[in-house]
């Protein structure tokens, strides 16, 4: 099975430990991963907007970018949605079917797929409050949304329960939106930092010394909102700890 | 003064003083876009407003969420009520009839309204030949659509709202800013203020049961006087000719039973068949709204009472049309519980006033662009599109879905403020590039790096007034490493030259 | 009436086509219990928690001295003094109802004391018809009250309640589930907003 690692732009450009790390992971466990190097977004900061045509061209590439690969793994929630759900600019091909139905994101991947049992590599003695992104959880599966009358489940959580020393802690809204929310973030600034700032404190007092999460845009939001007001609390993508970080 | 009885203006004044005055949005002029982020940003400058909103407001959402997963059933019931309602609009006109021939057949007068205006002038003409002068109220989201209040200001008509909320809403001039708890963003400190003003009441004592019993003695005069009261319905049922009302204060009843004439506004996606459906809906509505298992009251009117008159006035207003929006027809299910604005974490954090529009909320994106797409276009981008609107749904309407869909129908349609539309646009060239878009990541992590902090954090970024920007990684971009790890410095293919 | 036939027409050409078939409502009650004491129990906890009186009568114990016992110290006056309007022979009252009573005329109604056709478990609701009430307002002017409840008619659930044929057949049929209440005031919940102040729930069979 070949993998095309999918690296969507702001991990690229920002947060290149993240594609590292979820990279090496995957290849602890024996894939055939391969970066396909001309690749750049997946079109959603346009088709959030409603933008659509627009977003055409930037769908087409990564199609043909991806097109041959069996699977493509990309560690961002947000991405893996618009391209399995919303990837329609464009004409659908077989082709274009093939890669959307087989984008999976990381969390994903490991546990459905690979259904992987154990990180023997993976040590973080710390206080982690997970945070579940809103696309990883309502669009992709990840858990039981808090709303939803069922079974609990979470399927990150389920991962990180195999990394020796981590503490896991609840909070008091366990899925509420931090609200990155795309271009959201800068069309209602203030909306989007209160509700960052309301999410920092959550984990704060529930006691969370890391913030964790399997996509990135809503840590880069929170991180930003955290540094401006001085918030003692640190981030970190599920990525990097399942790869080992230690801190 | 030279007194010892305190100055009662005086006290007002210390008292209102160590008080944080009631945010007011600033409403959007005739033909202008509604500004939400403004009035958003309003409303959260008034901390002690927006905290009380906000914690208020998720204890709804929690309550009901204590309801729902009590109940094994609960999923289930959503899915039944959604598809009682896909089956009564797939079958509008046919419900629509066998309601009127029925209502009709228990004498209830029943008049057609295509909209607002047109309801206005039909219940101005029941209350002429009636010669009412004054009319008691319930509450109703349709004759807010309808300015039905405004309307009859102005033809001297007096009407009096009997919801303790909507009662508040009335005596202070605005809207309601929530459909079930209409003065939600009020603090027990406004309402005294108020009520002060216009009740006479103690401006100190902000005690709730204080205030809801002031305007309890104030209002029970009129109730007793009034001549007609006014009804919406949560439900008609097409088998029964029968209408349904859910309050918990019976104000309702009150309206319905003291007056002899009677008039209900119903909008013609009220419908359910049969009285057996009203099983499944009476069970998910106060549970999804206030996390209650049922309003105090539910109100079953299928003929006049004893020596009373009835009329019913059916009032289309946009519904017919929406019913032929592929996408957005299903926002004809909504039965106006509220739960959507309970989850909803900007709702919380901007407050319904700031929708500028009868329906606030993850509901309000979705109903209003209906009514007036270019004045509501920014309302379909108050949302960070999470989803939670869709979950609570007691009618399973994909909420977040068709806001999603309003903002591309926006954007084809040309409702996108200019600078929005050229940006997507320019962005949308760039990442179709592949040497475009690592010169522009490039540029980027430049500019973060070495431009000083008054050149990134100016007025234009918009990121940058309550956050800092993320910091370019010391060793470049994955790409870089990738090249520099996995290929030993050789770029795969032309774009990544773009990196030497 | 062009309203009416425009508004017809603009649904019968926008409708979605599509065959959707109204679904069977199943009853969900299955886990209820299945003998009229454990309905009343479980009546008696749904009806506390909506802010609503329970109250068994005590051995020997008359309906007019639950009436005193329960509401005594609620009214703000000399029970003596109260204006009770009766519609069961339990209670005699000092006020007549009759069904051409202006609605208004009850205004000074303390308690009215009525038998609910039946009651639902599942929200501790009773249900009353124009029949039970004979002047509709009076259920609302008044400002406590107390409802005659057989144990042997609670249903189980609101899917059971709506089977019933009092909705096809009464002109006005009304649930009451605990007396009026509002929390429009920063979320703090008022009994009595507009309608009665108390509730009070009395089990016991018709005479």
């Amino acid at each position: 099975m070949r993998i095309g690692l999918f690296v969507p732009c702001f991990i690229d450009a920002f947060y290149p430990d993240v594609g590292i790390a979820t990279l090496e992971l995957l290849e602890r466990f024996g894939c055939d991963v391969d970066y396909p190097f001309d690749q750049t977004c997946c079109g959603q900061p346009m088709v959030n907007s409603g933008c659509h045509d627009e977003a055409a061209a930037t769908e087409a590439l990564f199609v043909k970018n991806f097109a041959k690969y069996d699977r493509i793994v990309a560690p961002s929630g947000s991405c893996v949605h618009q391209v399995r759900d919303n990837l329609t600019a464009i004409e659908q091909t077989p082709e274009v079917k093939h890669v959307r139905e087989n984008t999976l994101e990381l969390v994903e991947f490991l546990h459905d797929e690979l259904q992987v049992e154990a990180f023997p590599w993976a040590n973080f003695p710390h206080r982690v409050g997970y945070h579940d992104s809103c696309n990883t959880l309502r669009n992709l599966g990840h858990g039981k949304p808090s709303e939803l009358h069922g079974e609990y489940f979470s399927k990150p959580r389920t991962l990180l329960e195999k990394v020796a020393g981590i503490e896991l802690v609840a909070i008091d809204r366990p899925d509420e939106c931090c609200g990155f929310g795309g271009t959201f973030s800068v069309t209602e600034p203030e909306v989007s930092t209160q509700m960052g700032q309301d999410k920092i404190a959550d984990h704060g007092r529930n006691g969370a010394e890391y913030i964790v999460s399997a996509d990135s845009s809503c840590l880069m939001h929170q991180s930003g909102c955290a540094a401006r007001i001085g918030a003692p609390i640190q981030f970190k993508h599920i990525a990097e700890i399942l790869n080992g970080a230690s801190q | 003064m030279s007194t010892n009885q305190p100055d009662p203006n005086a006290t007002i004044q210390s008292k209102t003083a160590t008080r944080e005055a009631q945010p007011r949005p600033v409403k959007a002029p005739d033909g202008k876009r509604v500004d939400h982020a403004r009035s958003a940003k309003q409303f959260l400058n008034a901390p002690e407003h927006a905290k009380s909103h906000d914690t208020r407001v998720w204890a709804m959402r929690t309550k009901r969420d204590k309801q729902a997963h009590t109940i094994e059933e609960w999923e289930e019931l959503r899915e039944l009520a959604s598809q009682i309602k896909t089956h009564t609009l797939t079958n509008l006109d046919t419900y629509l009839e066998q309601f009127e021939a029925n209502a009709k057949a228990n004498g209830i007068h029943v008049h057609w309204a295509a909209d607002g205006a047109e309801h206005n002038r039909i219940v101005h003409e029941i209350f002429k030949e009636h010669g009412v002068k004054s009319v008691i109220k319930a509450k109703s989201m349709l004759m807010e659509e309808c300015g039905f209040r405004h309307y009859m200001d102005s033809v001297g008509i007096e009407i009096v709202e009997t919801d303790l909320g909507e009662r508040i809403q009335q005596l202070d001039g605005e809207d309601p800013s929530h459909i079930v708890v209409p003065p939600v963003h009020k603090m027990r400190s406004d309402v005294a203020r108020l009520f002060a003003e216009q009740l006479g009441s103690d401006p100190d004592n902000d005690d709730a049961h204080y205030l809801a019993g002031a305007q309890r003695d104030a209002t029970r005069p009129l109730i007793l006087d009034a001549d007609a009261g006014m009804t919406g319905a949560n439900f008609a049922v097409a088998e029964t000719g029968g209408f349904v009302v859910c309050t918990n204060e019976g104000n309702a009843d009150l309206s319905a039973n003291v007056p002899n004439l009677h008039v209900a506004s119903i909008g013609i996606e009220k419908l359910v068949p049969r009285v057996e459906d009203m099983g499944v809906f009476i069970r998910l509505l106060s549970r999804s709204a206030l996390g209650s298992p049922i309003t105090q009251y539910t109100s079953h009117f299928r003929a006049p009472k004893q020596g009373g008159e009835m009329h019913i006035v059916l009032v289309d207003n946009g519904r017919s049309k929406r019913l032929g929006m592929e996408r957005f027809w299903s926002s004809l299910k909504c039965i106006r519980c509220g739960a959507c604005m309970n989850t909803c974490p900007v709702y919380r954090r901007s407050g319904g006033l700031s929708y500028g529009a009868t329906y606030a909320g993850p509901l309000g994106l979705i109903l209003n662009p209906s009514f007036d797409l270019h004045r509501y276009s920014n309302l379909p981008f108050a949302s960070t599109l999470n989803g939670s609107c869709t979950n609570v749904c007691p009618v399973k309407i994909n909420i977040h879905e068709q806001i999603f869909g309003w903002r591309q129908v926006l954007a084809e349609e040309g409702h996108l403020p200019w600078t929005k539309k050229t940006g997507l646009t320019a962005a949308g060239q760039v990442l179709a590039s592949p040497k475009g878009y690592r010169m522009a990541i490039k540029t980027t992590n430049s500019a973060l790096k070495h431009l000083p902090r008054w050149a990134l954090y100016n007025r234009m970024n918009a990121w940058g007034e309550g956050r800092e920007m993320p910091s370019p990684p010391d060793n470049g971009t994955f790409h870089d490493w990738y090249k520099r790890n996995r290929l030993n410095g050789q770029a795969k293919t032309s774009a990544g030259g773009a990196n030497e | 009436m062009s309203a009416r036939d425009d508004i017809l027409g603009a649904i019968r050409a926008n409708k979605p086509a599509m065959n959707a078939p109204a679904p069977v409502v199943p009853n969900y009650d299955d886990s209820y219990p299945q003998d009229a004491d454990g309905l009343a129990a479980l009546f008696a906890e749904r009806l506390a928690t909506m802010g609503g009186t329970w109250h068994a009568l005590t051995d020997g114990q008359g309906v007019d001295a639950a009436l005193q016992e329960t509401l005594a110290d609620k009214l703000g006056k000399p029970f003596e003094e109260a204006v009770i309007a009766s519609n069961v022979p339990e209670v005699a009252g000092n006020r007549a109802l009759t069904d051409s009573d202006d609605p208004g005329s009850v205004h000074d109604v303390d308690i009215a004391v009525l038998r609910a056709r039946f009651g639902i478990a599942e929200t501790g609701s009773v249900c009353f018809t124009e029949a039970e009430l004979t002047v509709n307002a009076v259920a609302y002017l008044a400002q406590h009250l107390v409802v005659l409840l057989d144990p042997a008619e609670i249903v189980t659930n609101m899917h059971r309640a709506y089977q019933r044929d009092d909705f096809v057949n009464a002109s006005y049929t009304v649930f009451h589930t605990g007396p009026s209440a509002t929390a429009d005031i920063e979320g703090v919940l008022v009994r009595g907003a507009q309608g009665v102040r108390s509730l009070t729930v009395i089990p016991t069979p018709p005479l």
